[in-house]
């Protein structure tokens, strides 16, 4: 199970976290200076895996974005950097070449996508499309009810209300 | 529109904070954004709702408080639009956990929107159900979720199924609910319904015995089936990830089979053919292969025997341990853990490819390894990878030492063949690394060398060498200290030099040096200063011609800020200059420690209380130096004074821990042992350094105001006062065995001593009350062995030339007294001082030494038929009640 998943610049930004197991607000910052400390100053060459309270973390690092995921010591750490994987495919194939400023800008949007891959801290979805597809009938629903806001009959059916 | 509402976008918002330049800066800009988001809350501006809240979250990811935000998700939840509820939904999960209480006040709106038309909506509730649901939440909405796994789009029955995971791990009895609809879902096509069921049903087997027995017995059949076609599929591009068809589908359906498999020969026999086909036909040139190829041999690893199989696996691990992949080897080395069960002469053959993993670059790997290194050692091989790790410690990162260093001590400790081979690897380790020794190590080192006789001089004079070369190394000076303190006399006379020893010209004064140096080095810590003081002590007795340099050592520490070694060096030079007599008995070599009874006490949950229970227990019968089970570590827990000792006999042991003697000689004139024994009482605490007992039970305490009140004098004093106090009446040769030892302590006064011995006896009598007619005196009397509890007699004594009748004393204590009253004698108090009631008194008190007793009292009576009533308070109790 995934306990959690951070995304940390390499200045050691927090760009996004999500959390499935209870950590209160003070312990996820603790958690967050904790590991990025330890992540980001490991050598280039070296496993992507680090041991830390009796969990693994799995970590990649994706241009200057290093997504960490935090699993059980008995789950298959090499399958979780596929899912790593999976996920920035996904945000790349949304995005269209997908770069940190899109998930500062956008990052509800990223939030979005991650809940169509994950859920409960499994995941959810092996395929990129119908992640896509999903979304964006999500989006779409989001859109008609914005124009239907903005559409001259709905702004008269409310001022004469 | 509202002056006050929120008019940037987020995106001008996550600008102007990316624009600062310092962290007050960005702060002042949060404040002002909060300061505008509240201000529109409390106006209820429905316009910027949306807005408020994304702007929250980004102000929340940065670490900023936005527990006001929190009701504004559930407002947008309760809306009744798809945008507003998916921003809600969002928020909710983002800025609530599990363990707020705000969040029981959505389950009704979850279950709304579990029941909704729009499946999107559903799959909102779901998502946020599954993410962050508490136990209550799950308990209430279980009925809606196990419907849900019916629902007709699988999008939502996947997600059904992943939040069933969350309900079953939340309160576990629900489990049997889901089995029929779980087992259901791995009859599906859909690849995001097959992932999550099979999920589903893994996490029904670890919960529920009865659902894997249902599981198994249904589904493995068709799993194994599930498995092939996965495995067989042509190329689907939706699912491909670098050649292979839905590796997380595979790998989930491995798991659950591992799950199944384990403990059933009938199942395990169910799926040979197909691990023996994915173990053999899978691709191991990208990760996603190797994803595959590692959970399949765990899966071999964890199902019923089947040695075909496991020689596969076997081989797949060695192909992952020579890979050049960093991740590759580390989960090589993870899995080699698992394996080493299963066959740990396959693993056995690894052996040097895991060594060299021990010495990496990489962190992670180093201590996988380190950890494997630890399982594969035995008898045959420890004497190789020992050498090999300790020669590494010598080169390894400061960071790394700590593990190697514990994982090398226990291997010797664990595997050592001979007793000479373990003092050299453990001598070696302390010269590396001594700082990162911990205790217990060091400790049973001792242990060991004490009992080894025929290596005495050997130990010694290897630890002479080393310590010479490695001064800084904390835990290697305090052993060379003990060992010298000991054995002092053989590094000088190279007595019981072996073949393998260089030979080695050690004079007096060199041994001397050594200490002097320890004592004086700024990195020595008290224990370490203060087994330099004993050393020298020892030394003192063991080389004359040295005797007095070693005094003058021993008195510079006199003017010691710790009061522990000031006092130890004025004790020890007293002994030095005037006891002369009884010194060589004092500095006697210490018996052999016992090693069976110390290990116990390590392995012991309570080691310290425990086991010097049974020190004194084996001793107390004949009272007599044995070498009782506690004083090895007695005399090397230096500084614990947190162990509750429960009795004066404990000290014996003590005695002979610390110096080795046997009190006989020295008391001789004492006739029996009973005396004997309360010598050595306090002697021994004399001598004990910084044990306190923390429940001494003298009452003389409080009468021996040395101006010194910390545990230390306590300890030593109240030791003293036990060989006044412990010796009853019944042994008129009591003063024969205390004399020495008011002796031994001339610097501190006898007298003093002598007068506490008169107060314990009696407390002086007070006149507690008096009034025109009334006069009230207690006397005191103690209990020996109970400190805290004081009799009191109260006297009444009627100074009126009238007879007081129904006479009644009522008295009140505060909170930390306990206070019982007996009956009185009489209830009629006769004139004129005629005679008088008596009443008796038992108070306790708890905080004993630290406040005085203090009582209120009532005393009713009636005087010609007339209702009297006095009251007074008493506070002029002996001090030290």
């Amino acid at each position: 199970m995934i306990h959690f998943l951070l995304l940390i610049s390499r200045q050691g930004k927090v760009r996004l976290t999500k959390w499935y197991s209870p950590y209160a607000q003070k312990e996820r910052t603790k958690v967050v200076r904790e590991l990025s400390g330890m992540i980001l100053s490991r050598g280039p060459k070296l496993c992507n895996f680090v041991e830390w309270r009796g969990y693994k973390v799995v970590y990649k690092r994706y241009a200057s974005l290093y997504f960490c995921m935090c699993v059980n010591q008995d789950d298959n750490e090499l399958e979780i950097l596929e899912i790593i994987h999976h996920f920035v495919e996904i945000l790349d194939l949304y995005f269209g070449s997908v770069c940190e400023l899109d998930l500062i800008f956008n990052f509800h949007k990223a939030y979005y996508i991650l809940d169509e891959i994950l859920m409960a801290g499994e995941l959810q979805e092996s395929s990129k499309k119908t992640v896509e597809r999903l979304i964006d009938a999500q989006d779409a629903l989001v859109e008609a009810a914005k124009e239907q806001a903005n559409s001259v009959s709905y702004m008269i059916s409310q001022a004469t209300k | 529109m509202n002056p006050f509402s929120s008019e940037t976008r987020l995106r001008d918002m996550i600008r102007a904070i990316r624009a600062c330049k310092t962290a007050a800066e960005e702060r002042a800009v949060v404040r002002k954004e909060c300061a505008t988001i509240r201000a529109s809350v409390s106006d209820n501006d429905n316009d910027y709702k949306h807005r408020n809240l994304a702007k929250l979250m980004f102000i929340h990811m940065l670490g900023y408080p936005t527990h006001f935000g929190q009701m504004e998700c559930l407002k947008l939840i309760a809306a009744p639009g798809f945008p507003d509820k998916r921003i809600g939904y969002l928020g909710l999960m983002l800025l609530l956990d599990e363990r707020q209480e705000v969040l029981m006040l959505v389950t009704n709106s979850l279950k709304q929107d579990l029941n909704h038309t729009n499946q999107y909506i559903v799959g909102l509730a779901l998502c946020a159900l599954g993410n962050i649901s508490s136990a209550e939440m799950a308990r209430d909405l279980a009925p809606e979720v196990e419907r849900l796994l019916l629902f007709r789009d699988p999008n939502i029955r996947k997600k059904a199924a992943l939040c069933s995971i969350r309900i079953i791990k939340k309160v576990p009895d629900l489990a049997e609910n889901f089995v029929n609809s779980a087992a259901a879902l791995l009859k599906e096509k859909h690849h995001g319904v097959l992932l999550t069921g099979v999920q589903l049903c893994t996490d029904l087997c670890k919960v529920s015995p009865d659902a894997l027995e249902y599981i198994r017995k249904r589904c493995t059949e068709g799993l194994v089936k599930l498995l092939k076609d996965v495995v067989n599929s042509p190329y689907v591009p939706e699912y491909d990830v670098s050649g292979i068809a839905d590796p997380f589908l595979h790998i989930r359906l491995l798991r659950l089979l591992r799950v199944l498999g384990h403990g059933d020969a009938d199942a395990s026999d169910c799926m040979n053919d197909i691990l023996a086909q994915v173990a053999s036909k899978t691709e191991s040139n990208k990760n996603a292969g190797n994803a595959i190829l590692y959970e399949c041999v765990e899966t071999i690893m964890s199902i019923e025997d089947n040695s075909g199989l496991r020689v596969l696996a076997i081989n797949i691990l060695g192909r992952f341990l020579s890979n050049r992949d960093n991740n590759i080897r580390y989960v090589a080395l993870n899995m080699l853990m698992r394996a080493i069960t299963v066959d740990s002469q396959a693993v056995q053959r690894h052996r040097a490819t895991i060594l060299e993993c021990v010495k990496d670059s990489d962190a992670s790997i180093r201590k996988r390894a380190l950890e494997l290194v630890y399982l594969l050692v035995n008898e045959n091989n420890v004497k190789l990878l020992t050498k090999d790790l300790i020669d590494y410690l010598e080169i390894s990162d400061q960071e790394f030492k700590g593990d190697l260093t514990a994982k090398i001590c226990s291997i010797v400790e664990k595997f050592s063949p001979e007793k000479i081979w373990y003092i050299d690897q453990m001598l070696q380790v302390l010269s590396e690394a001594g700082n990162y020794v911990k205790d217990e190590v060091w400790h049973a080192l001792i242990v060991v060398i004490s009992n080894a006789s025929n290596l005495h001089g050997y130990t010694v004079r290897l630890l002479y060498r080393a310590v010479q070369k490695s001064v800084d190394q904390e835990v290697l000076v305090r052993v060379a200290v003990w060992c010298i303190g000991e054995y002092g006399d053989m590094l000088v006379n190279s007595v019981g030099t072996l073949g393998i020893e260089e030979p080695i010209t050690v004079t007096e004064s060199d041994t001397v040096d050594v200490l002097e140096t320890a004592i004086k080095h700024h990195t020595s810590d008290l224990t370490t200063r203060a087994m330099c003081l004993i050393a020298l002590l020892k030394l003192s007795c063991r080389f004359p011609s040295c005797s007095e340099r070693i005094q003058d050592i021993i008195v510079q520490n006199k003017g010691s800020l710790v009061l522990e070694l000031q006092q130890r060096s004025i004790e020890f030079n007293s002994i030095i200059q005037k006891h002369q007599n009884i010194r060589s008995a004092l500095c006697e070599r210490m018996p052999v420690l016992d090693e069976s009874s110390y290990s116990i006490r390590r392995a012991g949950s309570l080691p310290a209380v425990a086991s010097s229970l049974q020190g004194s227990a084996v001793t107390l019968p004949n009272g007599v130096a044995k070498p009782s089970a506690a004083p090895l570590v007695d005399l090397l827990d230096l500084s614990s004074d947190d162990a509750p000792v429960p009795a004066p006999s404990q000290g014996n042991d003590f005695l002979h821990d610390l110096l080795g003697v046997d009190l006989s000689s020295g008391l001789s004139q004492a006739g029996t042992n009973q005396t004997q024994k309360s010598g050595t009482d306090a002697l021994l605490d004399l001598l004990s350094i910084g044990t306190a007992p923390a429940s001494s039970s003298f009452s003389a305490l409080d009468g021996l105001s040395l101006g010194q009140g910390t545990d230390t004098s306590i300890s030593a004093l109240s030791g003293l006062a036990s060989t006044s106090t412990a010796m009853p009446a019944t042994q008129p040769s009591s003063l024969v065995g205390n004399s020495p030892m008011v002796d031994l302590l001339n610097g501190f006064g006898p007298s003093e001593q002598i007068q506490a011995e008169e107060n314990n006896a009696a407390y002086p009598s007070i006149v507690a009350f008096e009034s025109n007619n009334l006069k009230m005196t207690c006397n005191f009397s103690k209990q020996p062995g109970n400190l805290q509890s004081t009799l009191i007699e109260a006297n009444f004594i009627n100074k009126s030339s009238n007879v007081y009748t129904e006479f009644i004393f009522q008295a009140a204590v505060p909170k930390f007294l306990q206070l019982h009253l007996d009956p009185a004698s009489s209830n009629t108090l006769p004139a004129s001082g005629d005679g008088s009631i008596t009443q008796k008194l038992r108070v306790t008190n708890s905080q004993h030494g630290k406040k005085s007793l203090v009582m209120r009292i009532r005393i009713a009576y009636k005087l010609n038929n007339k209702d009297v009533l006095e009251q007074g308070q008493i506070s002029n109790f002996p001090h030290g009640l």
